[in-house]
């Protein structure tokens, strides 16, 4: 076996006095350069981080072979160029069907979309404050709320544009829709009756 | 004169309850950070009042104010993967160099035929072609941007890392990331390729409004 000398000139054999005190060095040792390179690194991943996660909406199209479903409670938004927005309600008969102006107001097509929506935006409201006071679990709550939002009598939105429309304005609409609780809605072509009809309204 | 005595003060303080604070720091942002490399376009991207955090793990379609569109995948063994798919398809040799940099790099914008060029230009050179470039062509004759699109799938479907991810509900999500002032006919025919290959679920790319109101 290895051996640890720990005989110290023979002084140890004794240990009646003195006790082999340890050379009492200083506790504090200098930490300068290591609090300097903490805030260093601090300040370089502080300033590196980007706290704001993007954020995402996130949409299904419909399959492109499908059978167009008839809906009898359906608004028509059609966008186009600097900010306009027209809609109608029902179905398009050529002719016949006028083109609403609106706007992206508070009291523009998000009213529209309130009225005509009001039976399911109600129900998913009250959804929502039962989940706030935690009397349903979450689970339930997005199930439910999806029922509400797909119930027959929920409205159904169509967002069609020109060749002009922003992306920005889509984006807005889709904002709209699911603070009016729309569940039910799609990016569909413009038909030509359609494009013409906005063209002339301006 | 008998010198007037200071009291000797140390002039070291405890600093050990700094220390200690600024090393949870440290590790806070450390652990929290997340580098990314540079983009080479510039996105205005609109706002939204949805809070849904874009999950990990995507396939992104970048549109520029312009209507250029880029294309991003996160995964560098993917985009390795990636990388020698396309070079198969357009008959490009890409050396083990060039393999390398593009699985690190991100958004990329550049027809193939231009490709090798870009991954062998220095920084500097790839900011000016960043800048020349027309994006990947999305035109139907040439529409390369469905290929990257395709070949991003096949090669996360084939990707190991990937099926761990997917265990957990982690699939491969697909995005567009448009600039909010761009023709919605961009965005259209983007959303077109992505429909023609059979992705008809995917995320559009906001920031985050404060209130719910629109300007």
């Amino acid at each position: 076996m290895a051996e640890v000398n720990t005989d110290q000139g023979g002084s140890a054999k004794g240990g009646k006095h003195g006790k082999v005190r340890a050379k009492k060095a200083s506790t504090h040792i200098d930490m300068t350069p290591m609090v300097d390179l903490a805030f260093l690194l601090l300040t370089f991943f502080m300033l590196t981080t980007t706290f704001s996660k993007p954020k995402t909406i996130e949409i299904n199209m419909p399959v492109k072979d499908g059978e167009p479903t008839k809906v009898n409670n359906a608004v028509t938004i059609l966008l186009s160029d600097k900010d306009r927005v027209f809609w109608y309600y029902g179905e398009f008969k050529p002719g016949e069907t006028q083109l609403i102006k609106s706007d992206f107001s508070d009291n523009g097509i998000r009213k529209v979309l309130l009225d005509k929506n009001a039976v399911a935006h109600a129900e998913v409201m009250k959804l929502e404050e039962q989940l706030a006071k935690r009397q349903i679990a979450d689970s339930t709550f997005k199930r439910l709320s999806v029922e509400a939002k797909s119930q027959k009598s929920a409205l159904m939105v169509l967002i069609k544009t020109d060749d002009k429309a922003k992306y920005r304005n889509v984006i807005d609409i889709l904002d709209e829709l699911s603070i009016a609780s729309v569940g039910k809605y799609a990016i569909v072509d413009i038909m030509k009756d359609e494009y013409d009809l906005m063209q002339n309204a301006n | 004169m008998p010198k007037i005595k200071v009291p000797k003060k140390s002039p070291s303080l405890d600093m050990t309850p700094m220390v200690d604070l600024a090393f949870l720091l440290v590790t806070f942002f450390m652990l929290t950070t997340k580098f990314r490399p540079e983009e080479p376009v510039v996105v205005d991207m609109p706002s939204s009042v949805s809070s849904k955090i874009l999950p990990e793990n995507t396939l992104t379609i970048t549109v520029d104010s312009a209507g250029r569109a880029f294309f991003n995948i996160d995964g560098q063994s993917v985009r390795r993967n990636l990388l020698t798919r396309i070079g198969e398809k357009y008959k490009i040799q890409f050396t083990e160099d060039e393999l390398k940099k593009f699985s690190v790099m991100s958004t990329i914008g550049m027809p193939a035929d231009k490709l090798k060029a870009y991954l062998d230009a220095p920084d500097s050179e790839r900011k000016k072609m960043d800048k020349a470039t027309g994006g990947i062509p999305i035109d139907t004759l040439n529409n390369q941007l469905a290929d990257w699109i395709v070949y991003g799938w096949t090669a996360a479907i084939s990707d190991e890392a990937y099926a761990k991810k997917k265990e957990s509900g982690n699939e491969l999500r697909f995005a567009i990331k448009g600039d909010g002032g761009v023709d919605y006919t961009y965005i259209k025919r983007i959303i077109e390729i992505f429909q023609q290959n059979k992705v008809n679920r995917f995320n559009l790319i906001t920031n985050l409004q404060a209130t719910p109101t629109t300007e």
